[in-house]
């Protein structure tokens, strides 16, 4: 620990070394800041992965549904008393039942038309649930406490770590690897995964194709809510939440392919990196790292890093 | 077949007649409102060409008109070139900028399309943001109409206003030329079968392309005379809820129609303007609700609806 | 549907031939506010519905205080703090409606489009939620007032201050647009002239929700004080996330345009402290707790500077028309110029020949929540800042109407 102490401001520096003429304390927290974005990057673009990897089309609607995520946890906090954790997994049930009659209602009457369809509706579906939530709580972003358990940090030495932070990319990274291994693993993902490649083949072998679909929609879109949850204590809640979020991870989307369940992961976690990396070297260009990365994928590789051409 | 040919008979005189409509219009009707319809169907209408004709979904056309319009404000206020000047640089940049995304974006197709040129528009939104000359979060204030040619003082709201009327029927002229024309045959057939016209023998990348910058060309040149109406360009005409918007006047109007677009802005900017001040927020969720109903009820659109009923009555 | 617009196309060259006669005259015999504001954004909470209460509560009040022989009428709308909105608003307002001053105008933006468009059409604007200097600088003209506070006055009261109080190593967090920049330059300047050194700053994107990693470039900074140059959702997700990283309280923050709407949605134990400045506080005596308690009755909030001051602005515009007799804006402006201002928000206010109208402003800090005695309490006034200190000088002016 330094002792300079409080009074003259001195932030925790233990290293002193320097590479590229950047201190390697704040390389080091920045790249860690990285991955925790990058944690949300994966598990949204995850969700949108699986999503189009059955039904074809892309969920427009994934960012509001994050940004519902968040409202469920903070009005079962405020309004019926229900903490962070039972949040954690009561609102990826409310959004991701909200989505299941979303794919029965409305979705299903697309699938034999165009793709394009699908975004359509779902950017009209995210319009209604900005506005709504826009009119009832207004912009300015509601606060949401750290749950008791995990407030407080640690010294790391080169950066004072929210245990918070931590346990985001803990929890993210949990959701994600298990989502994969369900899906690589188990007997319902080779249906998924069957379904996926050909789904009349699927459906005469005697497996609910449609149930299937309207399970794998809700399921993407607990994903976002979960995410929402995740990140309610360290964002405002706040109706436009999801919406500058949700076309990077689009762009992230893109640069990964969506081929694969792994690759999406990985994209996600790796594109934090870099726009963490892009923070320190030169921070205006930050906003916009991740949409030259994926101009240039798109010149080398059109399909996306993942993606099977 | 019959009816096709019913239809084209019958085009003249509607076009004739709303011609005379436009002329007569700015007496009757505030003309501010009237400028801004023209602006967002001609926008509508030039993203209509990509979409309802060659298939392709872009979801970043905010870009192209506000671009235009920055441009365009640039060349009148800081270099002090006429009006027409003004709108035919933010025209060309425009469409500079649309051979950039359509090199990019043709590389892929359907969704993937929509998703990177909504990418790019947004890459293109932090641009306008962070550029100093474009006035960041303030927008480009305070640009004057200047003399059209030097000689009509454009300060007027009726000479404005014809102005206005004169660049949208020339927009869409070429619209309608370029959808009549053999180019516009080809670029159909690519939007029934791709794989069909590529064996057909031809260069399909190249048509796209060359659709893809007409269009994005028309939506600056919209976005620059919306400039000059305003006096002012923001970044509301580069943020991608614009792209959304457009994409909702043309599916509101009918996907395809060559009127559709057209109607369908003047629909949503009517909207607009009368549920701004009852409804305030939920206007937002209003569209959201016509979105939602277009796409699952009345994929044909206004337009298309009304033609489908006609056609309906002249078969019985 | 036509005829209605036919006739309302009527009633405005009416109110036009009207106006132009320009006598001591009042066109249409009604006075017509109008409030363009931010009711559904980042900034609804500090200005939005609560400045339209406020302006219904100025014109109720004039009514029933002078009985003037003219109608006062209010109409509002939500300009969602984009420039285009607010200028297309002003125009259909100006040209079509008969409206005679446009009042409120959070958001630089919002407030540098219709100042413009007022000058044009001859019409009057009075500003109390926009923030940047140049509208009364650069940008300054003679049918503006800027009403409540700016950039500078803000960073003249919290930079300076907090300099004193030996914070004099500065690190800037501003919002990459021209409000931002405005506020860390005016910032800067004081910091500097104070004795201070600024080490850096770094620019975010606006809006943006996740500060962590420009936070930590001002943790490496080693600067004792992090000056906030941003407003809104910003700030108030900065502050949260400096307490998380354990930032706060080694090194403090400095919110350099706060207002009792952030400071009450982020609570005392995240702000407790802090420094700001401020042009109104409810709770600075009996005047303001009265009418804030009127306020709070019928909002459910305390007012904000910027609603008490646009209660104000309207108040002195109308007490200037009836004064003489007149909507016209070259007269009620010079009307207005020369009656000082004396309510319950400005004591011996003045407005000066670049718009500006000056007042003295409040340095407070944010009470410890245990310092809290009842719902609002949430500050120590620590200094009263004389209107002439306040505010730029005229010597300093970058206005063209001003001739030094």
């Amino acid at each position: 620990m330094s002792h300079r102490g409080a009074a003259s401001g001195a932030p925790v520096r233990e290293f002193h070394m320097e590479i590229f003429g950047v201190p390697s304390a704040l390389l080091g927290s920045q790249l860690l800041v990285g991955l925790i974005n990058g944690s949300f990057y994966a598990i949204l673009s995850l969700g949108l992965a699986i999503i189009f990897g059955l039904l074809n089309i892309i969920n427009f609607a994934h960012g509001a549904q994050y940004m519902m995520g968040a409202f469920v946890a903070w009005i079962a906090l405020t309004k019926f008393g229900i903490n962070y954790w039972v949040s954690l997994l009561l609102a990826p049930i409310v959004v991701g039942a909200l989505g299941v009659v979303i794919e029965r209602t409305m979705l299903r009457r697309l699938y034999k038309l165009d793709h394009l369809y699908g975004l359509l509706l779902t950017f009209g579906l995210a319009l209604i649930f900005e506005g709504i939530f826009r009119d009832q709580y207004g912009i300015s972003g509601q606060s949401y406490e750290v749950p008791e358990l995990l407030q407080g940090g640690v010294n790391l030495g080169f950066m004072f770590l929210p245990i918070y932070r931590a346990w985001i990319v803990v929890a993210a990274l949990t959701v994600c690897f298990g989502t994969w291994f369900m899906i690589e693993k188990t007997k319902l993902g080779s249906y998924l995964r069957a379904g996926t490649e050909n789904p009349q083949m699927v459906q005469a072998l005697g497996i609910n194709v449609p149930l299937l679909i309207t399970f794998t929609y809700g399921y993407g879109v607990a994903l976002a809510a979960f995410a929402g949850v995740l990140a309610a204590p360290v964002y405002q809640v706040n109706p436009l939440m999801g919406s500058n979020l949700i076309i990077v991870v689009f762009a992230v989307v893109v640069i990964g392919g969506m081929g694969s369940i792994m690759g999406s992961i990985v994209t996600g976690l790796g594109l934090g990196l870099i726009e963490g990396l892009t923070r320190v070297f030169y921070p205006e260009g930050s906003a916009v790292v991740v949409f030259i990365i994926m101009v240039i994928v798109l010149l080398v590789r059109p399909a996306g890093l993942f993606g099977k051409t | 077949m019959n009816n096709n040919s019913m239809f084209a008979r019958a085009t003249p005189y509607l076009f004739g007649a709303l011609f005379v409509i436009g002329l007569i219009a700015p007496f009757a009707v505030y003309p501010t409102f009237l400028m801004k319809i023209l602006c967002f169907g001609l926008f509508a209408c030039a993203f209509n060409l990509l979409l309802g004709f060659a298939g392709l979904l872009s979801f970043g056309h905010a870009a192209f008109l506000g671009t235009a319009g920055y441009v365009c404000g640039m060349l009148v206020r800081d270099v002090g070139v006429t009006p027409e000047i003004g709108i035919i640089g933010g025209t060309v940049v425009a469409g500079l900028l649309g051979w950039v995304f359509g090199v990019l974006a043709i590389r892929r197709t359907g969704i993937y399309f929509a998703m990177i040129t909504l990418a790019l528009s947004q890459m293109v939104y932090f641009l306008v943001l962070q550029v100093k000359a474009t006035g960041g979060e303030d927008g480009l204030q305070g640009v004057p109409r200047g003399n059209l040619f030097g000689i009509i003082d454009l300060s007027n709201n009726i000479s404005m206003y014809y102005l206005v009327f004169a660049v949208f029927c020339i927009g869409f002229f070429i619209i309608y030329r370029t959808i009549n024309s053999p180019f516009g045959e080809i670029l159909k057939a690519i939007r029934e079968n791709e794989p069909r016209a590529i064996s057909l023998g031809y260069d399909v990348a190249k048509f796209k392309l060359l659709a893809f910058i007409i269009s994005a060309s028309l939506a600056g040149m919209a976005g620059a005379t919306k400039t000059l109406v305003f006096q002012l360009a923001s970044l509301t005409d580069v943020h991608w809820h614009m792209s959304g918007e457009v994409v909702l006047m043309t599916l509101l109007g009918g996907l395809g129609t060559v009127l559709g677009p057209l109607i369908g802005a003047a629909t949503v900017v009517s909207l607009q303007t009368q549920l701004a001040d009852s409804v305030g927020s939920w206007v937002t969720v209003i569209m959201g609700v016509i979105f939602v109903l277009c796409v699952l009820l009345f994929r044909r659109g206004i337009v298309g609806e009304l033609q489908a009923l006609i056609q309906r009555a002249g078969i019985r | 549907m036509q005829n209605k617009k036919l006739t309302t196309l009527a009633c405005a060259a009416a109110f036009a031939a009207l106006s132009g006669a320009a006598n001591a005259q009042i066109s249409g015999d009604t006075v017509k506010v109008g409030v363009l504001t931010d009711l559904s954004g980042t900034y609804s909470d500090l200005a939005g519905a609560g400045a339209v209460l406020a302006t219904q509560m100025a014109i109720d009040d004039f009514m029933a205080e002078a009985k003037p022989a003219f109608k006062v009428e209010m109409v509002s709308a939500d300009h969602q703090n984009k420039a285009d909105i607010a200028s297309n608003k002003a125009r259909e307002w100006f040209e079509r409606e008969g409206v005679d001053v446009a009042t409120e105008l959070v958001t630089t933006s919002t407030a540098l489009a219709v100042m413009k468009i007022a000058k044009e059409m001859n019409r009057v604007a009075l500003m109390s939620g926009p923030a940047s200097t140049p509208i009364t600088n650069e940008q300054c003209n003679d049918v503006t007032v800027h009403y409540t506070y700016d950039t500078y006055a803000l960073a003249n009261g919290t930079a300076r201050a907090v300099t004193k109080q030996g914070g004099d190593t500065w690190y800037f967090l501003t919002a990459d647009y021209a409000f931002g920049q405005a506020l860390e330059r005016d910032s800067s300047a004081v910091v500097t002239a104070n004795g201070g050194k600024v080490l850096g700053s770094v620019r975010h994107p606006f809006p943006a929700s996740d500060f962590s990693s420009f936070l930590l470039q001002a943790q490496a900074s080693g600067a004792k004080i992090i000056g906030l140059a941003n407003a809104g959702a910003d700030t108030t997700n900065a502050i949260k996330q400096a307490a998380e990283f354990g930032i706060t309280p080694k090194q403090a923050l400095a919110g350099l345009l706060m207002f009792i709407s952030d400071v009450h949605s982020l609570g005392l134990k995240n702000t407790q402290g802090m420094y700001l400045t401020t042009g109104f506080y409810w709770d600075l005596n009996d005047d303001t707790r009265a009418w804030s308690k009127r306020f709070f009755e019928k909002q459910n909030r305390m007012p904000t500077m910027v609603q008490a001051g646009q209660y104000s602005s309207v108040l002195h515009y109308l007490r200037a028309v009836q004064a003489i007799g007149s909507d016209d804006s070259a007269k009620v402006m010079t009307q207005m110029k020369k009656t000082p201002i004396n309510d319950f928000f400005a004591k011996d206010g003045q407005i000066r020949e670049d718009g500006r109208m000056v007042h003295d402003m409040y340095l407070v800090q944010v009470k410890k929540p245990e310092e809290s005695k009842y719902p609002w309490d949430y500050y120590h006034v620590r200094q009263v800042i004389p209107a002439a200190e306040a505010f730029q000088p005229l010597s300093e002016s970058r206005c063209p109407l001003i001739k030094n």
